[in-house]
Formats: C-alpha cells, sequence, structure tokens
C-alpha cells in the first residue's frame, strides 16, 4: 500500500506524480517536447490573456456555462434521490471533448506549432479536435481504429467536413489503443512542428494535469449552479470512466469537499473475465500505458489485454493516473456498469426525459437507476451527462435488431 | 586492500585511454567490470567498429530466434539486442511492429524466451556476442525489475534496453542493473538538449546508443547531417563508446560513422530480411555489415 491517505487537489507534483502514479515513461525523442509543454503550459495557466481567450471561447463558441437540469420524471421514476443532470451534452459538438481542444489549441498557437493530431475512440474527441483546428486554421490529423472507424462512421463524415484528415488504424485491436499508439508514432517523428491532443488525462506529464484543467470547468460550474439552485453542495456526483476525463474535470474541484460522494463508473461490458469489459480501475493492475504509470488491465507478462465496451468512447484498457490516485486513497468509488444496463439507461432517459444520451454517458445514468432509491428524497445526486446520443443511433439500433 | 587495487586498476586503465566509463555517477570505475564494455574496449583497441543486429524473439517462433543467433554470432557480430516483443511498442515503426504482432499471435512469454536465450548460450563458443534484451518497461515492472533482471542475467543477457524508460525515470532499474554488473544502455536523440544529455551521461553505461532521427524505427536512406555534428559534440563529452541506431540499413552508411561512432545497430532491416529470406538472407546481410563495421580505417 500506499502512503498516500488523503487525496488533496495539491496534485500533480513537478515530476508529475499523483502519489505514486502518473510520470513520464516515453522514448527520450519525445522528452524534450514535453518539457516545453509543461513550461508553456505553465506559463499560459498564468496568463491572464490566455484564460480570457479560453473564457470567451467557451462561452460564445461552446455556449457555456450549459445547464445543470434537474431530471423531475427520472427522479420520481427512481423514487429516492432528487436526480440533477449535467448537461455537456448540450455543448457545440455534442460532448465536454470541446472543452480540452480549445484550451490545447490556444496553446498549440503559443508554441508556435503549425500542425495537430489527435486520436479518437468514438470520434467525439476528433471531431472537437477537428472543430478546433477548424476554428484557427490549424492542419489536423486524426488517427482512429478501423473498428470505430466501423462503429462511428457519422463522426468520420463530420471531421473531414471540417477539413481534418481521418487515417484509420490497422494495428491490434484497431480501437482507441491503437489510435493512440499511431498518434504517438506520428509525434516522435513530427514532434518540432507538430502539437499531440490527447484526448483524454491520460499519457505522460503534463497531459493527465492539463486536460484535467482544461475539463474541470464542469465541476467548477456544476458547484456554483449547485450553490445557486439548491443553496448547497450535491451529496453525491456520478461520472463515467474510461481514459476518464469528463470524470476528472468533474470531480476534481470537489476532492477537498470530503461530504460529496464521487462515483465513477467503468463500462462493466459483459462480464468480469478479460476481454469482456474495460474496467480498468475495477479488475486491473498498476502498470505503464501509454507513457504513465496506472491502473492497466494486462497479462501476467505486462502485455495490454483487449477490451470490450458497447460504447467506443470507453474502450481503453488504461485509465488517467489521477484516477488511479483517488481510487487508491479512497476518493472516489469506483465500480462497472455492465452493456446491458447503460443500453437499458439509454432507452430510459430518452423515454422519461427527451434526452438521447450517449453511450458512455448512458453508464453514468445507469449507476443513477440503480442507486437513487436507496437515498432519501433531501438528497442530492449529479450526473454528468457527458455527451448526446445522436453518433450512437446506428449501433444502438443495430443492437436492438432494427434497422435505419 | 581490495578497493585499493580495483582503483590502482582503474587509474591504470584511465592512463592508458581503455576505461571507457564515466568519470563519476552510480558506474564509476565499474564498466570494465561489465561483458559489454570490455567488447568495446577490445574493438577499440583493434580500431574496429561494433555491429550490433536487432531480431524479434519468437518471430515467427522461438525455434527460428536461436537459430539467428547463432548465424548472427558465426558471422562475428559484436551484439545482438533480443527484442521482447510488446502489444503497445510506441517507438517502433511499421516493420518491427509487425513481427511483436507475429511472435504475440504464437503465445510466446517472457519465460520462454529466458528459456529460448539460455539454451543457445549454453551450448555457444566462449566467444559469443553480448546479448542485450531490448524491453518494454510495462514488461519489467509486470514481471517486476529485480526479477526481470536476475532472470536474463541468468539467461545469459549482458545488458537491457528500456526504450520508454528515460534517464529522469531510470534511477531504480540502473541501480539493479548496476548490482548485477550488467549494463542499462540509456539513449539519446536528435531531440535531447545539452540538459538532458548531462543527466543521460550521468546513468550511461556500456554505451550510448544514439538515435539518429526523430521518429521510430525502420530504415532510411540517409543519416541525417545533424546526427554527426551531435556525435562529434557527445564525443567531447564522455568517453563511453557510441553507437548509432534508427534508420541505418545496409553497409555504406557505416563508412560516414567512422571515427564519430564507435557502433552501428541495424533492426528493421533485419527483421524484414528474416520475414522474408529467413536464416540465411540475414547471414547475408550481417556479414556485410559486420566486415564494413569491422574494416579497418
Amino acid at each position: 500500500m500506499t502512503s498516500v491517505t488523503t487525496a488533496t487537489a495539491d496534485v500533480p507534483d513537478a515530476t508529475g506524480r499523483f502519489g505514486e502514479f502518473g510520470r513520464r515513461f516515453v522514448p527520450e525523442t519525445l522528452m524534450q517536447a514535453l518539457e516545453e509543454l509543461e513550461q508553456e503550459y505553465a506559463r499560459a495557466r498564468e496568463d491572464a490573456t490566455f484564460q480570457s481567450e479560453l473564457d470567451a471561447l467557451l462561452k460564445h463558441f461552446v455556449g457555456r456555462p450549459n445547464p445543470l437540469y434537474f431530471a423531475r420524471r427520472l427522479t420520481d421514476h427512481c423514487g429516492g434521490a432528487q436526480i440533477y443532470l449535467k448537461r455537456e451534452d448540450l455543448n457545440h459538438t455534442g460532448a465536454h471533448k470541446i472543452n480540452n481542444t480549445l484550451g490545447q489549441v490556444l496553446l498549440t498557437r503559443r508554441m508556435g506549432k503549425g500542425r495537430v493530431i489527435a486520436e479518437t475512440g468514438a470520434g467525439q474527441h476528433g471531431v472537437a479536435t477537428a472543430t478546433a483546428c477548424a476554428l484557427f486554421g490549424l492542419p489536423c490529423v486524426v488517427y482512429m481504429g478501423e473498428e470505430d472507424v466501423r462503429r462511428q462512421k457519422l463522426n468520420v463524415f463530420n471531421m473531414e467536413t471540417m477539413g481534418a484528415e481521418v487515417r484509420p488504424v490497422s494495428s491490434g485491436s484497431r480501437t482507441l489503443r491503437d489510435a493512440i499508439n499511431e498518434a504517438m508514432r506520428d509525434w516522435m517523428a513530427s514532434v518540432a512542428d507538430t502539437h499531440y491532443i490527447i484526448g483524454s488525462v491520460v499519457g505522460p506529464h503534463p497531459f493527465p494535469m492539463m486536460v484535467r484543467d482544461f475539463q474541470s470547468i464542469i465541476g467548477r460550474e456544476t458547484k456554483s449552479q449547485s450553490l445557486e439552485q439548491f443553496g448547497r453542495l450535491p451529496d453525491e456526483v456520478i461520472a463515467c470512466v474510461g481514459g476518464g476525463s469528463n470524470s476528472a474535470g468533474m470531480f476534481y474541484p470537489f476532492i477537498e469537499d470530503k461530504n460529496v460522494k464521487l462515483t465513477g463508473v467503468e463500462p462493466g461490458g459483459r462480464g468480469a473475465e478479460p476481454g469482456e469489459h474495460a474496467s480498468t480501475l475495477s479488475y486491473g493492475e498498476k502498470g505503464v500505458l501509454h507513457g504513465s504509470y496506472s491502473y492497466v488491465l494486462q497479462d501476467a507478462d505486462g502485455q495490454t489485454e483487449d477490451v470490450h465496451s458497447i460504447s467506443a468512447g470507453l474502450d481503453y484498457p488504461g485509465v488517467g493516473p489521477e484516477h488511479s490516485y483517488w481510487k487508491e486513497t479512497g476518493r472516489v468509488q469506483y465500480g462497472p456498469v455492465s452493456d446491458d444496463e447503460a443500453l437499458e439507461a439509454f432507452g430510459t432517459l430518452a423515454r422519461l426525459e427527451g434526452i438521447l444520451p450517449a453511450l458512455e454517458s448512458s453508464h453514468a445514468v445507469a449507476q443513477v437507476i440503480k442507486t437513487a432509491a436507496s437515498r432519501s428524497s433531501d438528497d442530492v445526486i449529479v450526473v454528468c451527462l457527458s455527451g448526446r446520443g445522436d453518433k450512437d443511433v446506428y449501433e444502438v439500433a443495430r443492437l436492438l435488431g432494427k434497422e435505419l | 586492500m581490495c578497493t585499493a587495487l580495483t582503483t590502482r586498476v582503474r587509474d591504470f586503465l584511465r592512463g592508458r585511454s581503455l576505461y571507457n566509463g564515466p568519470r563519476s555517477g552510480p558506474y564509476e570505475g565499474l564498466l570494465l567490470s561489465t561483458p559489454i564494455s570490455r567488447t568495446f574496449a577490445e574493438l577499440k583497441a583493434a580500431g574496429k567498429m561494433a555491429f550490433m543486429p536487432f531480431i524479434t524473439a519468437g518471430d515467427p517462433d522461438l525455434e527460428t530466434t536461436a537459430a539467428l543467433i547463432r548465424e548472427l554470432a558465426s558471422q562475428g557480430v559484436d551484439l545482438i539486442e533480443i527484442g521482447f516483443p510488446y502489444s503497445d511498442p510506441i517507438a517502433d515503426g511499421p516493420v518491427i511492429q509487425a513481427s511483436y504482432t507475429r511472435a504475440l499471435q504464437r503465445q510466446i512469454h517472457v519465460n520462454d524466451i529466458f528459456e529460448c536465450v539460455k539454451g543457445v548460450v549454453e551450448t555457444a563458443e566462449e566467444k559469443r556476442p553480448n546479448l542485450v534484451a531490448m524491453v518494454a518497461y510495462a514488461i519489467v515492472l509486470r514481471v517486476g525489475a529485480e526479477k526481470f533482471v536476475a532472470q536474463a542475467k541468468q539467461a545469459g543477457f549482458d545488458g537491457f534496453i528500456v526504450p520508454d524508460l528515460p534517464a529522469d525515470e531510470a534511477d531504480e532499474m540502473a541501480t539493479i542493473v548496476k548490482a548485477a554488473k550488467l549494463d542499462l544502455i540509456q539513449l539519446i536523440a536528435p531531440t535531447t538538449t545539452a540538459e538532458r544529455t548531462a543527466k543521460i551521461l550521468e546513468l550511461a553505461s556500456g554505451f550510448l546508443y544514439c538515435i539518429s532521427v526523430a521518429g521510430t524505427t525502420g530504415a532510411r536512406d540517409e543519416l541525417p547531417p545533424a546526427l554527426y555534428e551531435q556525435l562529434e559534440w557527445l564525443k567531447s563529452q564522455t568517453e563511453i563508446p557510441l553507437a548509432v541506431g534508427f534508420g541505418v540499413s545496409k553497409a555504406e552508411q557505416v563508412e560516414p560513422l567512422r571515427g564519430l561512432a564507435d557502433g552501428v545497430i541495424v533492426g528493421s532491416a533485419i527483421v524484414r530480411s528474416a520475414a522474408e529470406g529467413g536464416v540465411a538472407a540475414v547471414g547475408e546481410l550481417a556479414a556485410a555489415m559486420t566486415a564494413s563495421a569491422h574494416e579497418l580505417p
């Protein structure tokens, strides 16, 4: 066990450590770029002009703040705690991913780099990167696993329409993890003039910290809206965890509010057997993947295991190092929700609230449906509705045996 | 008594310019006690460069790996890098990636690789090439660094290259490898700053792996001019042998490096020739490369 007993918001340290997690495990070729990025980001963070430019974009381009919405019929249906939804699905491009890509594109410009690369799983981060690049006139290449290209045709079309080049990745499992490998390989050769906009709180330092910071707007808004709308902080906050960016952004501002229970929902897939799920924190071991030390789904030799989730955006065998730190310190409780439960929640939210959630977010909705009844009607639970479900309707229809 | 003797031997060797190692840091004075540093010292005394081919363990099977090691040894190569297949090799180009995938499809395990190498080493002649494990940190960490190093040493490995373990994170592994009297090879890239170079040289041991181009492994027609400048500068900073890898694929690329580098590493070209032409083709390429590296100036 680690010596860390209480989670603090004052992480990572200068070497990128969240407790024992995080750090930098990348080839020497990338080290200088990471040091440069770390320094430039530290300067940007203190720069009022940078912050105000980002704030203006978030307000006028993304449409923030988005609502903290009281889901009355879902609350009645569950018969317990009051359920509020943080509506990241109402952001421009339909998910929380844009919060991060705008911040990183502004950094790209600050560093004087003229090209952007990104990886994408479900396509939401790819679309958000393509959008930010179109806005700033930057050439953009998005790596996407072949399997995900098949599952998320709509997002591929959207990216290409906005001028991005989508490069299908046919190595390995042909999903998010391989897309990250390929983006890193591109970056090794192009690091002098290219910035890699990583889409989650994963990868080598400073990415996990930087992406968390850009996504923390979710939690900060939720806190002030909670105080405004019901005069106190919520009793529990629930968010889904793949790589973990929407949940990190939602949880981070609450870390020191010890009375707020934080619950991370992992993709439980079809069961607990290796290959049937992508619940890294629930079933993984400590190890290294994609440049940081965190929990990883790996075999006894350290080879990364194949994963499965109904949701392309959660289909990842690793997780952000700060989540591993929160798990280890007990600050956040993590557990799996199955494909079937997520699919059921997708339909429930659609029928009761007129909202089609992304399959990723449906995992968080399923969790609140499971637990709201065990709480009193005085309690408040906030669910991070990280994205909208339009991109998933073809896959959901296919699973339900319907043809579109 | 014993320490005093070691110190005198070291001073003597320094005086004779045979001492390759750092003048300070954790490896001070230990280098000539490692097999790899002895190999470089001998080559240097003879005015030769080292040739170091890379092969992927288990591609397509371990019988082939054993045959390749024997063939390379018989061609007189100085060191063989043996790649441990990994599922997510971000530093590797398409040729080596594909070889890892082929090996992993056959369910190769770390223990099988150790067994295979041990079998070859036990039947090898006394004078054999040094063997270096090229291995992802994910694998080392999962097995446990101490256990991995102990098992590797027992199998006959002389050193380690962990391409995703930068000097900043390498202290613990370096201490373990040093205690085993083997070498943890450090890498240096075209993007490495002077400040980072100093940190890397502090840990450097055996030889310094100089990555010729920013990018992944794989053959390139020409080596970039900046490489020669970097090698020249490095020569002024350290006495540790310099070996050039990434992008080297043919004998003609060796000549311009003479005097600047102490060795060349060929990976993708060897792996490709193994996949296309088998053991004989690898032997032919290795013979040409070795001849070129061993040619006297």
